[in-house]
């Protein structure tokens, strides 16, 4: 495929002025926080999208610890049910749309661009835009926890009635900030789509690219295909809750069970939106360390796409008890256990990586070797999960909580972690201290696993999920879990640390940061300056 | 197979010295056949996982041992081999296809409903299940009985904390017993681990499943899906007994429901009527209005010194027998007889200074449900 370079516009914002190597035509950027409100720089957008996703990373956090508190011992002790309620709602909305989400939103912000060889995002303005819708957004959400009878208490899947007719009356404020966040990823994603079809170096096909920014690609259409299914679902739910509607509303001839089908449509996809980008990450990372070129890369891109596909196949998987006919049951209980078969492509292309490699073991491979382990571990569990009979078992009890905390905490937060440890060099000029990073790395695995694994225990012994007080025999677990969890909290402090002390100051890096490392975004000089690639540059084809 | 699992249990456990048995850390293996195949696939997948996982994991660890930089590894430069690439592909589908064959053949079977010898009607409602066995007139609210006390800590936790309730589920050992399964106001999930009978119970749907206990005994289990402020706190227990108990317990339970729908047309007393009203109140209405009445508004008002409640007794009785349309508050018209209806209104009427002093008759309430 021959490469496609935008049209070079005459007169244009300074962003694309710079590929007529004009540099000297930047104007100052604005002072103080207007800088930051205006800017349409694809490097300050993705800084403020990280910044952003690491707050509400520790706001979801707290909302766990206090989850946590309540369940260290039988009976209730710290909250009662309406907040606990409050709480693991408020935990899962904040991880899913405003800490994960947008963390792998930065880094495509960052480091797309850079590793396509391309000046800048396609649409800098829609860009910024797309930013700032979040922190309207998730302030929105938040405020809901002020109101009268409370914050959104259902889930974060949010079940109708439970989250109509039942619902708190801060409903509708939590349906209008789940719009904004939809509308922000659909232009995220618009904009990512374009940048990587349109901008790419001169010399590099789609089967040139590193593998975030093919599972990037893919990412962004799903995010196009499935948000407005969100959208749709949550309009259905406005029109409810204030309309007079009857779309959820059996006593009005409506179907509850169409809520969840509407909504795993979105729903399932949506964990590989999560997880996708992370696969990229880690393809970026692993070679670098083991400095020998990924195994597959054209399998990686094939597996990807096919689970892409794949999950709009599988939404029912999460609907095993809700009483659909036998045939429906057996065909997504076969669809889901054929997902097994890509991603089991995808981790022993990693492991054949490490064959023969030349291995060091720096925090971002600490990292990504961590995700092969234990997202491969919330697999298993998934293709547990996969077997409807068995799901009659294991469905909505702490199995469920064990397998999406694996797949997502030490899958999606440790890649997004790897990533953050990997080119932070690139964007601060500096290596973080790796001593820190270390510890980071040993507390985090402790902390996670002491967390996540008993919850299996918990959930085949019969524990519900979503439940503020349990019987008995469930108390063990729980109170490790919840050490687990306190200590994993504490952990991620050195994170904080290691990323305010790496930004002001550290060993230099050179352009190249780590020995192994190929892509186009090791060219350029660390920290990378504002404006990159303003001439685009040739690319060279290595061994993919 | 049991002594990996022990291993497991004593690193997760160690931490608090606890003795457990197999049922507290693995599913259980449960009373019926169905249950009992569950079982036999779970455990079957979990050692496909457990093998696979070595052979992986195994294969890694090797690699970063062997080719570690710092012992002057050299590193090699091959990236793909497409025969490779092929088997590892082959193989998993033929696991899964492995695996997909018991798992199809379960699920028939749990599907199955068919020449059901006894007809249980399960209805969820926010926060208690109630069993109605169909063609028997026998029907009841089943409502957690852990008091409050406990849930506090004021009181010591008994061995069944959370998952005991007023009236459990009777029904009798080896026969074929179907389930009919709805929800009044949200989505509940109506679970027994032991029987491995687990399915939401949805308002406007009617769900099947059934069972047949192989096992007399105590079955406890509790609702799955989250449905409000009590989900916590609706468990499920099944009393599984002997065909003959069964029978006459059955039996028992058609006499004093006959008895009761008789005390519908007799003059009732004031004191008798909010006597049994505290009683239903308690069971009933206390989850949401709370224990004296107080209420939690938004969602759940007060009926304490409410004036609308006091001021107009049809008002009052409509709410309970139709429902609040729109709102939590359910329609007791079959869930509650004109009894308990009766006494409950009475009760609530004349309870925490309302003191209205009016008396409603079961006869008025049967009146009012009847049209």
């Amino acid at each position: 495929m021959s490469p496609k370079l935008p049209p070079q516009p005459h007169v244009q914002h300074s962003t694309t002025a710079v590929a007529d190597g004009q540099s000297h035509a930047h104007p100052a950027p604005p002072k103080g926080i207007l800088r930051w409100l205006l800017t349409t720089n694809h490097k300050e957008i993705g800084s403020l999208y990280l910044i952003f996703s690491l707050t509400m990373f520790f706001v979801g956090g707290i909302f766990a610890l206090v989850v946590r508190a309540e369940l260290f011992q039988p009976g209730l002790q710290l909250v009662q049910p309406e907040f606990f309620n409050q709480m693991t709602t408020m935990h899962g909305l904040i991880m899913v749309f405003a800490a994960v989400m947008p963390a792998f939103t930065g880094l495509a912000n960052w480091m797309i661009p850079l590793q396509i060889g391309a000046p800048d995002m396609a649409l800098p303005r829609l860009n910024n835009f797309s930013f700032w819708l979040l922190p309207v957004a998730f302030t929105l959400l938040l405020s809901t926890l002020l109101m009268p009878g409370g914050g959104p208490n259902f889930g974060w899947t949010f079940y109708a009635p439970l989250s109509t007719n039942y619902a708190p009356p801060s409903t509708t404020f939590f349906i209008l900030s789940l719009h904004l966040a939809g509308i922000s990823s659909i232009l995220g994603a618009i904009n990512i789509i374009a940048t990587i079809l349109n901008m790419r170096a001169p010399g590099m096909r789609l089967m040139d690219m590193p593998l975030f920014v093919w599972t990037w690609l893919i990412t962004a259409f799903l995010l196009i295909a499935v948000m407005p299914v969100l959208a749709a679902v949550i309009t259905m739910m406005l029109m409810d809750i204030n309309f007079g509607t009857s779309f959820f509303n059996a006593a009005g001839g409506g179907d509850p069970v169409l809520f969840q089908h509407l909504f795993w449509t979105f729903g399932h996809p949506e964990v590989y939106i999560m997880i996708l980008p992370a696969f990229g990450i880690v393809s970026a990372i692993i070679p670098t360390f083991a400095r020998k070129p990924l195994f597959g890369y054209a399998s990686m891109v094939y597996a990807t796409a096919a689970i892409a596909f794949l999950s709009f196949l599988v939404w029912a998987h999460h609907m095993f008890v809700v009483g659909m006919p036998l045939v429906a049951e057996l065909f997504f209980m076969y669809t889901t256990m054929l997902i097994a078969v890509p991603t089991g492509v995808k981790v022993f292309n990693w492991v054949t990586t490490l064959f023969r490699g030349s291995i060091s073991f720096e925090s971002p491979m600490l990292f990504a070797l961590a995700f092969v382990v234990l997202f491969t571990i919330g697999g298993f569990s998934g293709l547990m999960l996969a077997i409807a009979p068995a799901d009659f078992q294991y469905h909505d009890t702490y199995f469920v909580v064990a397998h999406f905390h694996y797949v997502l905490v030490p899958g999606a937060i440790f890649a997004i972690m790897a990533g953050v440890y990997y080119w932070l060099p690139k964007w601060t000029g500096h290596y973080p201290n790796e001593r820190l990073a270390q510890w980071h790395f040993w507390f985090s695995i402790i902390g996670v696993n002491l967390t996540f694994f008993p919850m299996h225990f918990a959930g085949l012994a019969g524990m519900p999920r979503r439940i503020p007080d349990y019987a008995l025999q469930f108390a063990d677990f729980n109170l490790l879990s919840s050490i687990g969890a306190f200590f994993f909290g504490a952990s991620q402090l050195l994170f904080v640390l290691g990323i305010i002390l790496c930004v002001r100051g550290g060993k230099k890096a050179p352009a190249k940061a780590w020995e192994g490392a190929e892509d186009l975004e090791w060219t350029v000089p660390c920290p990378a300056p504002l404006h990159t690639f303003e001439t685009p540059p040739v690319f060279h084809r290595t061994s993919h | 197979m049991q002594s990996a699992w022990r291993w497991l249990l004593v690193i997760s456990l160690s931490a608090s010295g606890s003795q457990a048995n197999a049922n507290d850390w693995n599913m259980p293996v449960g009373v019926t056949d169905i249950s009992a195949d569950i079982f036999g696939l779970h455990m079957t997948i979990f050692w496909v996982c457990v093998v696979i996982g070595l052979v992986v994991f195994g294969a890694m660890f090797y690699s970063l041992f062997r080719y570690r930089h710092s012992k002057g590894a050299k590193a090699a430069n091959f990236h793909e081999h497409t025969s490779v690439e092929v088997l590892w592909t082959a193989i998993p589908v033929l696991i899964l296809v492995g695996m997909a064959v018991p798992a199809t053949a379960t699920l028939k079977n749990m599907y199955d409903s068919s020449d059901a010898e006894l007809d249980v009607m399960i209805t969820g409602q926010q926060w208690r299940w109630r069993y109605e066995y169909l063609g028997e007139d026998v029907a009841f609210n089943s409502n957690m009985s852990t008091p409050r006390t406990q849930i506090s800590g004021a009181e010591t936790r008994g061995e069944h904390y959370l998952l005991e309730v007023d009236e459990p589920l009777v029904l009798p050992i080896n026969r074929k017993v179907r389930f009919l399964m709805t929800s009044d106001d949200v989505i509940h999930s109506w679970w027994v681990p032991d029987l491995a009978v687990k399915q939401d119970t949805i308002p406007g749907f009617i769900n099947e499943n059934w069972v047949k206990i192989n096992e007399p005994g105590i079955y406890r289990g509790q609702c799955t899906e989250l449905c409000g402020v009590n989900h916590g706190f609706m468990p499920v227990v099944v009393h599984a007994m002997e065909e003959e108990e069964f029978e006459g317990w059955l039996a028992k339970r058609k006499e004093a429901a006959a008895e009761e729908a008789m005390g519908v047309d007799r003059e009732w007393g004031m004191e008798e009527l909010a006597e049994r009203g505290e009683s239903v109140y308690q069971a009933i209405c206390s989850s949401c209005h709370q224990a004296e009445g107080q209420g939690s508004p938004p969602a759940f008002p007060a009926l304490a010194n409410n004036q609308q409640l006091i001021e107009d007794v049809d008002w009052h009785l409509d709410k309970v027998i139709n429902g609040v349309s729109g709102a939590a508050m359910p329609a007791f018209r079959s869930t509650l007889n004109p009894v308990e209806i009766a006494a409950v209104v009475t009760y609530t009427r004349n309870a925490w200074g309302n003191d209205t002093g009016d008396v409603v008759q079961p006869s008025e309430v049967a009146e009012l449900i009847a049209q």
